[in-house]
């Protein structure tokens, strides 16, 4: 089952292994990563792609909530979220391609930002399945180059991910994923 | 004030209220070594080997409750700390140990005696730290402390380069540790707590199965209550020995691999398993689909990750385990009229758990040889079971479970996660240094206690009168078993025909030496070697065929026992 995981971490030097060694530890992937500070400079925002049995996945998360420097883990699999990824790519554009790839790019609300004699350099945001629909169009037109951030998301609605306490209050399994 | 990062280092361990520091010198101590050199207030115990130091560091903790601490340089002196530190990760024993580390502008240049420490132990570290500023260096060891011994414990490894040991930083100890990210759960989830309660009120064959959250959460007193409340028969880890009193008649043995015949067999048949900080470990469980298969599981632990990770566990209840037993003694009294019948109509099974006991009993064929489970009983009966008792790993290990009776929590020191031979006798010299007045004995084997032997000389330099009983039997005995039984008699590696004449080794190193070759010289030396108030190695030539039994062989379910 695929998981997109959201862990809120101290933003400290050492982190990011901290949290890649319980995946690699128990040898599982990380298909996508994306860290950056939050709205509190204090505090970084990972958000993890990951595949694997429920199991082993309810240990991972709940060996994250035991690092020291993790602050919250959210797990999206049962919330209503939306999660967005960009992606750049660098395309073969001649004269008989350019408008076709302009076209796409338009309505894929996307935007060319750089130019060659030979290429464009396209910047697609969107959920996966945007994405992938692009890809798949302008393949045949020749990809040169791909590089994909891997998605960050958020819970739909007023609901936010805090950085409340975790373990303050005696759960039921101490499992506290959102 | 401003003090060097050396003096801020010996102020907060102070603070901590340390009074031992176990370690070994090198190019990046110095400036701590050297500014230890005028407070005589800390004990400065220093080992020859830096695994040493850590598992000494180790035996004072769980001898004394307290967090231990080793202080070790940089490079080799860091890594040569790893199996410490890993034994003490697997057993949840809180220590602190600070290495030492090349200076700030060194770190990554692969300089002289280097060595990514906090990298190498990130996977058995609670939690570490690399100090980069004196400012933030009180911080840290207060931070250090506060993480090693709250929560589930464990070790936690500070790590500080030279340069900021010679800095002057700002020296403010602070009063309390606030971890946003950090909140252990202490206190149980009073629901669950009732609905284990219900549960075991319908319940007709309880078991309690309790491990080393006992002794670190100082439950055994709570413990003892509540089983003889309810009359329940209680069956301990190897880890939770000792925090149930070896002789309570409610007492079943230790369970599991090498465990009793009743303890297996009552967690085989029972119908409701009460698991009190105990981790459901391969060893305890044999195969894990057969273990209490006709049971509900309440699991009480202060880990959440221990919980469902080898059994799925009907009840889970996160919290400290004398918070939780405390509660539930609460609600025992509250349901006192529902339960007042309880230990009668469980009778019939208690009835059966004493049938076990008293058919399958823990025993050994006694044939005129020298036995090591007699060596055993006489080291009990001799010590009326009130001495510190330290284990290497194998068959001595086991035959100590299974025939010394532990009476008091903190009584037994052994490496019962990593499973680490050479882990007995530092943290036997450890567990003098907290207490110089009790008797300290470690039970060896000739290949365990070569494995840390170097550190007779640490006993002997500060007169810790530590007795190794090495149960001499010229094998590695536990792996010569495996290969009796399962790997028909290939006796490959386990030969230890070439070992050191250990009483010439042990009056070598200045400490003293004997041995027994026969069962009627085994009182005498014993009494003798455990009066004469010095480091003393016993050699004691026992029986070679004899195995460790019961024993459940790996993978099958704990029923299925080889008996004596």
């Amino acid at each position: 089952m695929r998981h997109t995981i959201s862990i809120l971490v101290e933003n400290e030097f050492g982190v990011l292994s901290r949290i890649a060694g319980l995946f690699s530890g128990r040898g599982f992937n990380i298909e996508s990563l994306c860290v950056a500070e939050t709205l509190d400079p204090t505090i970084s925002t990972m958000t993890i792609v990951t595949n694997g049995n429920d199991a082993i996945l309810e240990q991972i998360l709940k060996q994250l909530n035991k690092l020291i420097n993790v602050i919250k883990v959210t797990d999206f699999q049962d919330l209503n979220y939306v999660s967005r990824e960009m992606v750049l790519v660098k395309v073969h554009a001649d004269e008989k391609t350019r408008e076709e790839l302009l076209r796409m790019t338009e309505i894929f609300r996307g935007k060319i930002i750089d130019v060659s004699m030979k290429t464009y350099t396209i910047m697609i945001t969107g959920d996966e399945e945007k994405l992938k629909a692009f890809l798949n169009l302008i393949r045949p037109l020749g990809i040169k180059e791909l590089v994909r951030t891997g998605p960050i998301a958020m819970i739909r609605g007023d609901k936010t991910i805090k950085a409340s306490e975790k373990h303050s209050k005696g759960g039921e399994d101490g499992k506290n994923v959102l | 004030m401003k003090k060097t990062g050396a003096q801020i280092l010996i102020e907060s361990v102070r603070m901590e209220g340390v009074d031992t520091i176990f370690c070994y010198p090198g190019g990046a101590t110095l400036y701590i070594t050297d500014a230890l050199y005028d407070a005589s207030d800390i004990k400065q115990i220093v080992v020859r080997h830096e695994q040493g130091a850590v598992h000494a560091s180790d035996g004072y903790a769980r001898a004394s409750g307290k967090v231990g601490v080793s202080l070790v340089t940089s490079g080799p002196g860091a890594t040569n700390t790893v199996t410490g530190i890993a034994t003490a990760y697997m057993d949840s024993i809180p220590l602190v140990i600070f290495s030492c580390q090349v200076n700030t502008m060194l770190i990554g240049n692969d300089a002289f005696q280097e060595a990514d420490i906090i990298g190498i132990t990130r996977p058995c570290t609670k939690h570490s730290y690399l100090v980069r500023d004196a400012n933030d260096l009180a911080r840290i060891i207060k931070e250090a402390f506060y993480i090693a011994k709250s929560g589930r414990p464990g070790p936690v490894l500070v790590d500080i380069p030279k340069d900021v040991t010679a800095n002057m930083g700002e020296f403010k100890y602070p009063d309390k540790v606030s971890i946003r990210s950090y909140k252990p759960t202490y206190i149980g989830h009073a629901g669950q707590i009732k609905k284990a309660i219900k549960l075991i009120a319908s319940s007709k064959r309880p078991v309690l199965y309790t491990g080393g959250g006992i002794i670190s959460s100082g439950a055994s007193a709570e413990l003892i209550k509540f089983a003889e409340k309810l009359s329940i028969p209680v069956t301990n880890t190897l880890m939770g020995l000792g925090g149930f009193p070896g002789n309570n008649p409610l007492f079943l043995g230790m369970l599991g691999m090498h465990g009793t015949y009743a303890a297996n067999m009552a967690i085989t048949e029972s119908d409701v398993v009460i698991a009190v900080g105990s981790r459901f470990d391969d060893r305890a469980t044999g195969k894990v689909d057969e273990f209490a298969a006709h049971a509900k599981i309440i699991h009480i632990d202060i880990d959440p990750t221990s919980i469902s990770k080898n059994i799925k566990v009907d009840i889970p209840i996160v919290g400290d385990s004398r918070h939780v037993l405390k509660k539930m003694l609460e609600f025992i009294e509250e349901e006192k009229e529902g339960l007042k019948d309880y230990p009668a109509a469980i009778s019939e099974w208690t009835q059966r758990t004493k049938k076990w006991q008293k058919e399958y009993p823990l025993t050994y064929i006694k044939d005129g040889t020298l036995k090591p489970q007699y060596v055993i009983e006489k080291v009990f009966e001799l010590t009326k079971g009130k001495a510190i008792i330290a284990t290497e790993v194998g068959q001595n290990q086991m035959w100590t479970a299974q025939f010394f009776k532990f009476l008091k929590p903190r009584s037994i020191l052994t490496s019962g996660g990593l499973g680490t031979m050479g882990y007995g006798f530092p943290a036997s010299i450890g567990a003098q240094v907290a207490f110089p007045d009790k008797l300290v004995i470690d039970m060896a084997g000739d290949g365990s206690i070569q494995m840390n032997i170097q550190e007779l000389a640490t006993a002997v330099q500060y007169n810790l009168p530590v007795k190794v009983v090495i149960l001499n039997n010229r094998y590695l005995g536990m792996v010569k078993q495996w290969q009796e039984l399962f790997y028909e008699k290939r006796y490959n590696w386990t030969q230890m025909d070439h070992a050191p004449d250990f009483v010439k080794l042990a009056e070598a190193y200045g400490a003293v030496g004997y041995r027994i070759e026969k069962e009627d010289e085994v009182e005498a030396v014993l009494k003798e070697a455990f009066r004469n108030g010095r480091p003393t190695l016993i050699d004691v030539r026992i029986n070679q065929d004899e195995c460790v039994y019961p024993m459940v062989p790996a993978g099958a379910p704990l029923s299925e026992m080889l008996l004596v």
